[in-house]
């Protein structure tokens, strides 16, 4: 603790941190702007004004409600970081810019605000972005489940760079980065409701290192995260836009152990499960194994695989084909996928 | 996974599909359990055994079946001020007269989704002041673990927690289809897990008293195949009750679990949807135990619609195909479900219906999985 | 309505509670659906509870029937190559 601050990490979030007043202040210089660093942000200008390199913008937002706040392999703040990121990745893009709007519930320990900030910090830095605007508001007790993150994220790509989620071709490779369904079981986890034990962490994870591998190594044509809906998801949605169907492998698509389990357990699909440090790419298939190997040689890709391909035929058609040859329709989810007895 | 994944020989498979080719034997058999209907869709495999072979989805799935009036009965409950209703997850969409659960919860009802009543037992214990429903959906597989909660819960003499029970018994149901004029099944692929509580001696009465042939199976693609071959022979040598899941299933079955089921819960008159109301087919809480009986609350009830028109009932004993039923596609789709066929995201209507969306005039080269 | 699946029994806690086993995954289960349960054995669990244990011995000859199947299936493929 610094001598003469404001603040003490025994104390919590209370309406007048959001008041625009001293209290917010305080919070600002004492807890955000040490965290967050950097001089747009200490400026306090109303808007940040950036240098953009050449290249095409990308934009984007994303909102973040996970609960719990924390769990293994990350929390609410690296979250945040690692989705607009991902977001960017997704398109191409060199992730520049973020901001980081917070809506904090009344009560909330400034422990726990520190902690995420701590974290924001970390994986902005480890995606090579920066916090640049920020905004803060606080809400009564029972709002906001602790606290409610808000982002957008802005990024450049560079000329000759097309990757589009239409952009799949039929005869492409679908390539996965590695196990999928470990970011909603950990968290399915550490919410506690089911008296699980185990090892598992969330897969959270900037992926755009890995995007510019595999961009140098061959035709990388369409890209997607598949975060909430799972690889399910993902899939339905590519086919659909790039107006193909896909056929896969699902002996090769990678689920861990404990995510198998936990899945039999309760009746899920560890494919529906969300995932955050994952990407969906179809290759063009000469290109395929250079991509791959790529993919491998890093740390975010050591378990990547083929799981498919892209074919003509009914656009958003996806099927999967199991051990004995014969194969199931993947259907789009509909929403939560909970656990069942039937 | 031990024990599960030994059970996962494709080779195997193979070798069962092609004993079943050759024994060059026509059938068509209902498996009346949901979770059968959900491995033989996720393996693809009525297209492998089509056209020999036609596999029908009887009225197995407990969740679907449950009539619109008990969904009904359910939001009421969940909506009284101080109530927390917990259920199995499968519940939360299966729509009622005007809602389902998930909506009512969406409005404001307390609704939480448990993996086990244990789990209800305990939120009861964290929240003196809310009186804590437990959602009793589930044949003899599930009404056990029902019972020995509520046993638990006076036990612990916890007073606020509460069970309101749909809970449906298999064998009167089988009597039931089976007694129908135009029943035209070859076999029964029976429920695994029901019966290992109930003994495969349960379903005595199909070959003695109706020639119907049945084989008590596993749920893996390899016990499902077996039983498809074991009863293809038995059209040959004649009806007979074979147990294909020994490694779980004894003939008198788990009396522990009977007695602790039998203690709470007594067989009374049930309405099945879609269907009609079965004889005996459906466990109530005996008297004793009223005072956890949520089923005896006074609550408001919307106005029966009344789904007439739906054909579910038809096509769960196998009489008709989905397209025959006129609501099929329009007015009852994945999204708005009228009957359990539709309901169930595996069931008959669902099945055809994701599969009929995803037909086109270039899939015909893709061999197995055409619907 | 039917899914329960197979684990081993790790531990035994107070009566009527055991911790199981699979995957790398465990969890408490009650033993109040049946008896004579012994760390090491197989239960298969449904909704929280041990509903049955498994029979070892069955479950075997189902394994040795299925790899005798998958045997004859691969002689039939040299079959037809010959």
């Amino acid at each position: 603790m610094i001598e003469g601050r404001a603040l003490t990490l025994a104390e919590v979030v209370t309406m007048a941190h959001g008041g625009g007043g001293t209290r917010m202040q305080d919070l600002l210089r004492e807890m955000i702007f040490p965290a967050l660093g950097g001089q747009t942000l200490e400026a306090a200008e109303d808007a940040a004004l950036l240098e953009v390199p050449p290249g095409k913008l990308a934009f984007t937002t994303d909102s973040f409600v996970v609960k719990p706040l924390f769990f293994s392999g990350g929390d609410i703040g690296k979250l945040a970081v690692c989705g607009t990121v991902n977001d960017l990745a997704m398109v191409g893009a060199r992730p520049l810019y973020l901001t980081l709007g917070l809506i904090l519930e009344e009560g909330l320990p400034l422990d726990d605000l520190e902690r995420v900030l701590a974290s924001v910090a970390a994986a902005a830095e480890d995606a090579s972005v920066r916090v640049v605007a920020g905004d803060i508001k606080v809400v009564e007790k029972g709002k906001a489940d602790g606290l409610y993150v808000n982002t957008a994220g802005v990024g450049v790509v560079d000329p000759g760079t097309q990757v589009s989620i239409t952009g799949a071709l039929p005869g492409d490779s679908l390539i996965i980065n590695g196990y999928v369904g470990d970011h909603g079981i950990a968290v399915l986890k550490d919410r506690g409701d089911f008296s699980f034990e185990f090892q598992l962490d969330s897969d959270c994870a900037p992926l755009a290192g890995l995007v510019s591998e595999m961009l140098i190594a061959g035709r990388v044509r369409a890209l997607r995260d598949p975060t909430r809906g799972g690889l399910a998801a993902a899939l339905k949605e590519m086919a659909s836009s790039s107006h193909v169907s896909f056929v896969l492998d699902e002996p090769a698509i990678p689920v861990r152990e404990e995510v198998r389990a936990v899945c039999e357990v309760l009746g899920l699909d560890p494919l529906y499960v969300a995932n955050e440090g994952k990407l969906l790419a179809a290759v063009a298939p000469e290109d395929a194994p250079a991509v791959l190997e790529a993919m491998r040689s890093h740390p975010l890709g050591k378990d990547a695989s083929v799981i498919g391909a892209a074919a003509a035929g009914k656009v958003g058609r996806v099927s999967l084909t199991g051990e004995m040859g014969s194969s199931r329709l993947l259907r789009m989810p509909s929403g939560e996928q909970l656990p069942r007895i039937c | 996974m031990r024990y599960v994944d030994e059970f996962r020989v494709p080779a195997a498979a193979r070798e069962l599909l092609r004993e079943i080719d050759s024994l060059d034997e026509r059938g068509t058999f209902m498996e009346v359990c949901g979770t059968h209907t959900m491995a033989i869709s996720r393996a693809g495999l009525r297209p492998l055994l089509e056209p020999r072979i036609d596999l029908i989805s009887g009225p197995g799935c407990p969740v679907c079946v449950t009539a619109d009036t008990d969904i009904d009965r359910a939001i009421a409950v969940a909506k009284e001020p101080d109530v927390i209703l917990t259920t199995f997850g499968d519940m939360m969409k299966v729509p009622g007269t005007e809602d389902s659960l998930a909506s009512a919860s969406a409005r404001g009802a307390r609704v939480r989704v448990v993996y086990s009543p244990l789990e209800s037992l305990a939120i009861a214990g964290e929240e003196p002041g809310a009186r804590v429903v437990f959602l009793g959906v589930g044949f003899e597989t599930t009404a056990p673990a029902v019972a020995a909660t509520m046993l638990e819960a006076r036990r612990q003499a916890i007073g606020n927690f509460h069970v309101l029970s749909f809970h449906k018994l298999v064998p009167p149901a089988l009597r039931a289809l089976v007694a129908l004029e135009d029943f035209e099944v070859d076999g029964f692929i029976l429920p695994g897990h029901v019966s290992v509580i109930i003994g495969s001696d349960a379903y005595a009465f199909l070959p003695d008293e109706f020639s119907m042939p049945c084989v008590v199976t596993g749920f893996e693609v390899t016990d499902i195949l077996q039983a498809i071959l074991r009863l293809l022979k038995m059209r040959r040598s004649g009806a007979a009750l074979e147990v294909e899941y020994s490694r779980a299933v004894k003939p008198a079955g788990n009396p522990k679990a009977l007695e602790v089921m039998r203690r709470v819960f007594e067989p009374c008159d049930a309405q099945w949807r879609g269907l009609f109301t079965i004889p005996g087919s459906g466990l109530a809480i005996r008297p004793e135990f009223a005072a956890m009986d949520a089923g005896t609350w006074e609550v408001e009830l919307p106005e029966p619609s009344g789904s007439a028109g739906c054909r579910c009932g038809e096509i769960l004993c196998g009489r008709i195909k989905p397209m025959d039923c006129p609501f099929f596609g329009g007015r009852c789709t994945p999204d708005a479900p009228v009957g359990p066929c539709m309901v169930s995201s595996e069931g008959t209507c669902a099945s055809y219906y994701l599969y009929s969306e995803s037909e086109g005039p270039d899939d015909r080269g893709e061999g197995a999985d055409l619907g | 309505m039917c899914l329960a699946i197979p684990a081993k029994v790790i531990e035994l806690e107070e009566p009527g509670l055991a911790v199981i086993e699979i995957g790398g995954v465990r969890k408490p289960v009650s033993l109040m659906l049946v008896d004579g349960v012994a760390v090491g054995d197989y239960v298969l669990v449904h909704a929280g509870f041990a509903i049955e244990k498994v029979d070892e011995d069955e479950a075997n000859k189902t394994m040795d029937l299925l790899q005798e199947l998958a045997r004859l299936e691969q002689e039939a493929g040299f079959d037809e190559i010959r």
